[in-house]
């Protein structure tokens, strides 16, 4: 590929991803004639939903992180200490979440976990909420076991363990003790993408029926001129402060690593 | 398994370690989709059948069946061609090493931000008031809306789902034409080979699985696709996943189990294409490492 012709694509290509975003951003500060202000925030911002369904999808996202470090990190731990020859098959099962469509997930939780089934999750608003916690555990867990799986094969598993048991620690000592700090790192980058995938989730709480930031997104959508793109602009920064976080994190453990 | 006796109990301690993540995964995965296949192929009163699959085989659901499938086809093929041209023309073109670690980090951003939030990009950007649309209109007197472009429609669907397809090859191309050896075009050169030659007969095929293996992982990211499909086009164009939507809220077609189905032809389509994208990555790490 001659010079010219990379520099050709490669700025078109960022023509074409710069293009929406300015839209986007141009179309969230125009709602004054004439001049650019900030009117579509503060409308959004003083929506008294915005602020009900933006927090309770930051709640739900706490949530789910904190279901999926307790779910992911023993079970990973657990794996390459004691069961390595399962990797494989357990790597291949959180990878299904990518395979099988949220919409699919999603219509098989309605059907098995109606009011009428087995176990009625869907009746109540709190059964519900669980429900969704873990609809989006799913949804994040390629992410999550990935980060973590890689964080615990870059440390000594089997010595760290051997240590603590030999100093008399227990499982759930050394697991929250020792193997968690280790791998605080991984943790968090997991934690971040979770956090930006459950913020801007639709599906699940669309046909959850729950009040989250996704369907309030599309709702103003449908019914409002510029607050949907102060609520996209708004969307896309948190998405870009997640991934600005990861980088941090990671960056920020290469200097004291090399600090030693 | 609680009431195992202690003997057995001794031996099968290791693996109930995996207890936990075991229930989650039959819970909330392995259950819910079973019950979907299973679902496609009973009746309302649970006798088997394969009536609800014949039911796919109308003209409206195998229509949008056929515009999801056209739909991923085209933001895929469209997105791994751009997106290999783009990681090309950074890794090997001779652009400025400064420019590689911000479109990394951008292309992680970007092929996380789908949904609700992309729609509305593209509707300020190419909508029927978008940035681009008036500029080409009042600079150019280009009419995008006259001359047949509809930001809701099958080639505004594709264009959209290019913002995530091309970071997502990016991502997964960089790494492969990184591991490109610099001994192969060396060799190539020696053997008196152009630079073309050296990319049809070295480098395309050694990459060739990896860039087939990516477009069937970008249709199947394509064909998943829900919320930036319903918050785009709301209801006017019958894709699948909007389909199966309008389906599980409402009912529409009347027949629960004809749900069932059309999810089922999803898992069906979206397994397929990443079966393929399994096989092919297993050939192409032979080559890569």
């Amino acid at each position: 590929m001659t010079k010219a012709a990379s520099w050709a694509i490669m700025i078109l290509g960022i023509l074409y991803f710069v293009l929406p975003l300015w839209g986007m951003v141009e179309f969230s500060l125009s709602m004054r004639r004439g001049v650019y202000s900030f009117d579509a925030y503060t409308a959004v911002l003083s929506d008294p939903q915005f602020r009900q369904t933006f927090s309770y999808s930051v709640l739900m996202a706490l949530l789910t992180i904190l279901f999926g470090i307790l779910l992911v990190v023993p079970t990973a731990f657990w794996v390459q200490l004691k069961l390595p020859r399962l990797r494989p098959l357990i790597e291949f099962i959180t990878l299904m979440p990518l395979v099988i469509p949220a919409i699919v997930t999603v219509f098989g939780y309605i059907r098995l976990y109606n009011t009428s089934s087995w176990l009625p999750l869907t009746g109540t608003t709190l059964g519900t909420n669980f429900l969704l916690v873990m609809g989006y555990a799913t949804l994040s867990l390629p992410y999550m076991y990935r980060a973590v799986d890689t964080g615990l094969r870059s440390i000594d598993v089997a010595t760290l363990t051997e240590a603590a048991q030999s100093l008399g620690a227990g499982w759930v000592r050394i697991i929250g003790q020792i193997i968690l700090p280790n791998v605080l790192v991984a943790v968090l980058s997991g934690s971040f993408v979770t956090f930006a995938i459950v913020m801007g989730e639709f599906t699940m709480a669309a046909l959850l029926n729950r009040p989250a930031f996704g369907p309030y997104l599309q709702l103003m959508g449908a019914n409002k001129a510029y607050e949907p793109f102060a609520l996209a602009t708004i969307a896309f920064v948190i998405t870009w402060a997640c991934m600005g976080l990861i980088q941090l994190v990671t960056r920020f453990t290469k200097h004291t690593k090399a600090g030693r | 398994m609680a009431d195992l006796p202690p003997v057995k109990r001794r031996i099968s301690l290791t693996w109930l370690g995996l207890l936990p993540f075991i229930a989650f995964i039959v819970l909330f995965l392995a259950l819910p989709t079973m019950k979907i296949v299973i679902g496609a192929f009973q009746r309302p009163d649970g006798s088997f059948t394969l009536s609800n699959l014949a039911g796919l085989f109308t003209p409206t659901i195998l229509g949008s069946y056929w515009i999801s499938i056209k739909i991923s086809l085209a933001s895929s093929a469209i997105g791994c061609l751009v997106g290999f041209l783009m990681a090309a023309g950074m890794v090997l073109g001779g652009l400025p090493k400064a420019i590689r670690s911000p479109l990394l980090t951008f292309s992680g951003v970007a092929s996380n931000f789908a949904g609700v939030p992309l729609a509305f990009a593209f509707l300020a950007t190419l909508g029927p008031l978008g940035l681009v649309t008036m500029f080409l209109r009042h600079e150019f007197g280009i009419n995008l809306r006259a001359m047949g472009f509809n930001i809701l429609s099958f080639w505004g669907l594709t264009i959209t789902y290019l913002f995530f397809q091309i970071p997502l090859m990016i991502l997964i191309i960089t790494p492969a034409l990184d591991g490109l050896k610099r001994e192969w075009r060396e060799a190539a050169s020696c053997l008196g080979a152009s630079g073309a030659q050296y990319w049809r007969i070295v480098a395309l095929p050694i990459l060739f699985p990896t860039i087939l293996g990516t477009f069937a992982l970008l249709f199947a990211n394509a064909f998943g696709a829900v919320a930036t499909a319903i918050a785009l086009t709301g209801s006017s164009l019958n894709i699948v996943p909007i389909m199966l939507f309008a389906q599980i809220r409402g009912d529409v077609l009347g027949d629960p189990h004809l749900g069932y189905a059309m999810a089922f032809g999803m898992i069906l389509v979206t397994g397929l294409a990443n079966v393929i994208y399994i096989l092919l990555r297993m050939r192409s790490e032979r080559w890569l490492k």
